[in-house]
């Protein structure tokens, strides 16, 4: 790497490293950022961008490494310590207190005052002048922040931060909620902040936004860094194949299965918060792939099509029979089974034992006149966990206990037991171990091998080219493509869901 | 091996925890040299018994309905209003059993409207029965003409007798209902789809929805089925009245509450047991019984119970945090 004059760098991190258990989060990385510089933290989810953003803001405290702030030696003992240093992030979710006014919340925690009360005056004061440095005037201090719409909400964060005197601030996907207009305005703001010498890391699935904002860019990928340079250095598929990275495919076991007659079909399809329409066909003995950012419609589409969430507009089709809105119990009757991505706050009761998890979508087999026969249900469970491969537990203990892995083989294996025709898999293998992934990948080959429809959404892409036959790519609400895998590359499957096919134009996409 | 064992002797431990409660307040008052020969009677035993029949009844309502992850702040309103409607009935001339499945059915309808209205509306259990305190008590004003209800003396009025009528008997038959409907309730609880959903539904909704659980028809059962209770706990409150009075039992909801909650019932849903309620109920009745023979004032009673429901709660959390 080129160095640059050392005072000109704001942050430096070396050798960061970071386990959780057995998973290698960060493998000793290294970032650069300079004053007044816009740098894009890239990567696929899971490849470790989150975990080094939270070494930066002290929120995760790294098992190995070195950082550097202006050249002053940085080890924050918390978030807190963070934002005393400068850091700041702001954060998908937005933090404000909506009830609270403008300049209240930009100022919250260190309000000017004297003899323990606010001084009103320079309050307004402050907050005006950081207002007009964002060329935002217009805005008034004393309206409520519940009033703003999303992208002055995201204003005033940043002016937030700009208060607290932020030196590096972190930019966590900002523009996945925002209008195209508000986008245009952030990149203008980024570019005052960056007059400022303020560094901004950037972090953003949208890589053709990528590409007008940053400077310069960091590739991770499980762990390590892929790659980093000068974002005028190269192209939109140089940074494709360092995210992607090669030779993935031999890694994943292959089930021969048939595809044969459609079983699920959705026409013209709308689930809430969707911004397009979907159309889909899913065939026995096929392993459909969902791919596309989040926020695109995947999930929204499962939730939708299982009945947890309102269907807007369109229809289902069930084994050729067309359905209107549903509720989970008649989806379930009709032969859908939905995994949620949400392990912990959905997809298990945690304090319930492994059976009453395993079985509670279809505890009919176990009782007679509503009384359940124990007996029974403990040697179905057993069997089913024999099935799935979790070992060395009893039926009856808490599945909280289990590894996630195992957790989510539980969560698969109610889905068995309910005996399912369609299996909606809403990202089954997050944040699970390789082993359990592996052993995931080849059960879902078996279903398809008899004869199941599986709907397979995943942010992962080796596994979507590893395991699907077809793969369909979500952009904005609505299906860009869907080709055999072997049509597909990682790279024209990124491309696909982060432009929407055409590539370069994202205002094209968004009609 | 180590690990189970060590795991039983915690599960073991959790299950006693209650008993232990009570099996202190016991020896407490027994060496009490003043109170020990009366307090360790039966006759006290049984007259206790007896005065923890109408919060024991309504206690095992409460326990579904918390397991659910809800809450009942009306059950003491609908205990008065079912009591008065007893009176209602049998003060005008209506068979004494034809009163009491009236009594009964009130409290159902009152649990009825909760759940009705918290699924149907989407509401906060807590908000729905606070509501709902309020019109079932004035309901209960308005029917009685804010005044007691007199009513002639019927069988019903023996259910809650000390010295039972057939003396074989030994405990009054409202000490036997409640021990009769407690089995029950445990082995609906523990033994059946039902039980399996009322958990379900308060460990985490969104599974049970998932799951394709009905859950807003199973909350609408439940509910009921705990006014159900309340209206059985009214009728006992008529029998021991022998009027129907729509001011009685002003605040009973909280101990109601706290009994399920010292017997491990936790308010974020999910955990709870009908045994663990039965031995909350008796902690608080032996207390209130043994503090009045020592002749504590009123006063020194409601501080320890106070004190004892957050000590309860307190032990579960540490509990919780250990095995969690």
């Amino acid at each position: 790497m080129s160095s640059p004059p050392s005072g000109d760098v704001l942050l430096r991190m070396e050798g960061v490293a970071k386990s959780y258990g057995a998973t290698r989060a960060l493998d000793g990385v290294g970032f650069e950022l300079r004053r007044g510089e816009v740098h894009a933290l890239l990567g696929e989810n899971g490849a470790g961008k989150s975990t080094l953003v939270k070494i930066l803001s002290g929120a995760v405290r790294p098992d190995a490494g070195r950082m550097t702030i202006a050249g002053e030696p940085y080890a924050p003992a918390g978030p807190a310590d963070g934002k005393r240093r400068g850091v700041r992030m702001i954060y998908q979710e937005l933090t404000l207190c909506p009830h609270l006014s403008v300049e209240e919340n930009i100022l919250l925690g260190k309000e000017p005052r004297r003899r323990g009360l606010v001084r009103s005056g320079e309050m307004r004061r402050r907050v005006r002048e950081v207002l007009a440095f964002l060329r935002h005037p217009e805005i008034a201090p004393d309206a409520p922040v519940r009033t703003l719409s999303v992208g002055a909400k995201q204003l005033v964060e940043i002016a937030r931060a700009l208060a607290d005197e932020a030196r590096i601030l972190v930019m966590d996907e900002p523009t996945s909620s925002l209008t195209l207009e508000d986008s245009e305005e952030l990149f203008r703001i980024v570019g005052f902040l960056k007059e400022r010498g303020v560094g901004v890391i950037y972090i953003s699935h949208f890589l053709e936004e990528v590409r007008r904002v940053a400077d310069g860019f960091t590739v991770l990928r499980d762990g390590l860094t892929a790659g980093a340079g000068r974002m005028a250095d190269v192209g939109l598929e140089d940074v494709i194949a360092m995210m992607v990275g090669q030779d993935v495919k031999e890694l994943f076991p292959r089930v021969p299965h048939a595809v044969a007659e459609p079983v699920l079909a959705l026409d013209r399809f709308r689930g809430r918060g969707m911004a397009g329409e979907v159309d889909l066909v899913v065939r026995r003995g096929e392993i459909l792939g969902v791919a596309g950012l989040i926020g695109s419609g995947r999930t929204e589409t499962l939730r939708a099509v299982f009945g947890l969430d309102p269907v807007v507009r369109g229809g289902i089709a069930i084994g050729g029979v067309r359905f209107g809105a549903g509720r989970p119990w008649e989806r379930i009757r009709q032969g859908l089974g939905l995994l949620s991505e949400d392990r912990q706050g959905e997809g298990l009761a945690l304090s319930r034992s492994i059976a009453d998890n395993a079985t509670l979508s279809r505890l009919g087999p176990f009782s007679r006149g509503g009384v359940l026969a124990l007996g029974r249900q403990r040697e179905a469970v057993a069997a089913l966990m024999d099935r799935v491969k979790v070992k060395g537990r009893r039926p009856s203990e808490p599945v909280a206990v289990l590894s996630g892995g195992n957790q989510q083989k539980i969560a698969l294996a109610r889905l068995l037991h309910q005996d399912a025709d369609v299996f909606l898999l809403d990202e089954p293998t997050r944040g699970i171990d390789v082993l359990s992934k592996a052993q995931i990948y080849e059960w879902i080959g078996r279903l398809a091998a008899r004869g199941k429809a599986v709907l397979f959404v995943s942010s992962y892409l080796p596994e979507l080219l590893g395991v699907c036959d077809t793969i369909a790519v979500f952009h904005r609400g609505r299906v860009v493509d869907c080709r055999p895998a072997s049509a597909w590359d990682g790279a024209g499957i990124l491309q696909a869901a982060a432009v929407g096919r055409t590539g370069a134009d994202r205002s094209g996409a968004e009609a | 091996m180590n690990g189970h064992s060590k795991a039983r002797l915690k599960v073991l431990l959790n299950w006693l925890a209650p008993f232990l409660g009570l099996l202190l307040v016991l020896v407490l008052f027994s060496l009490m040299p003043e109170v020990r020969d009366r307090f360790l009677r039966p006759a006290n035993f049984k007259s206790v018994a007896t005065q923890s029949v109408i919060v024991a009844l309504g206690a095992l309502g409460m326990t579904f309905i918390i397991i659910s992850g809800g809450i009942d702040l009306s059950a003491a309103s609908n205990i008065a209003l079912s009591s008065v409607v007893v009176a209602y009935a049998v003060n005008a001339g209506a068979p004494p059993a034809l009163g009491l499945a009236a009594g009964i059915l009130c409290g159902g309808l009152v649990g009825f409207a909760n759940g009705a209205l918290i699924t149907g509306l989407r509401l906060v259990p807590f908000i729905v029965t606070l509501g709902m305190m309020g019109i079932a008590r004035g309901v209960a004003k308005w029917l009685a003409g804010n005044q007691k209800i007199d009513a002639p003396l019927t069988w019903i009025n023996d259910l809650m007798a000390k010295s039972p009528r057939p003396s074989w008997l030994l405990l009054a038959p409202g000490v036997w209902l409640m021990i009769v409907f407690a089995v029950l309730m445990a082995f609906v609880l523990r033994r059946t789809v039902f039980g399996r959903h009322v958990f379900a539904v308060g460990s985490n909704e969104a599974t049970a929805r998932l799951c394709g659980l009905r859950t807003g028809r199973d909350k609408i059962a439940i509910y009921t089925l705990s006014g159900l209770f309340c209206g059985l706990a009214g009728v006992m409150e008529f029998a021991r009245l022998t009027v129907g009075d729509p001011t009685v039992a002003v605040g009973l909801e909280l101990d109601i509450i706290a009994a399920v909650v010292i017997g491990g019932g936790s308010l974020a849903g999910g955990e709870g047991s009908i045994l663990g309620t039965l031995i909350g109920v008796f902690i608080m009745s032996f207390l209130r019984n043994g503090c009045t023979m020592m002749g504590w004032p009123n006063y020194v009673q409601e501080i320890i119970i106070g004190a004892i429901i957050v000590a309860a709660v307190g032990l579960d959390q540490v509990r919780h945090r250990r095995s969690g």
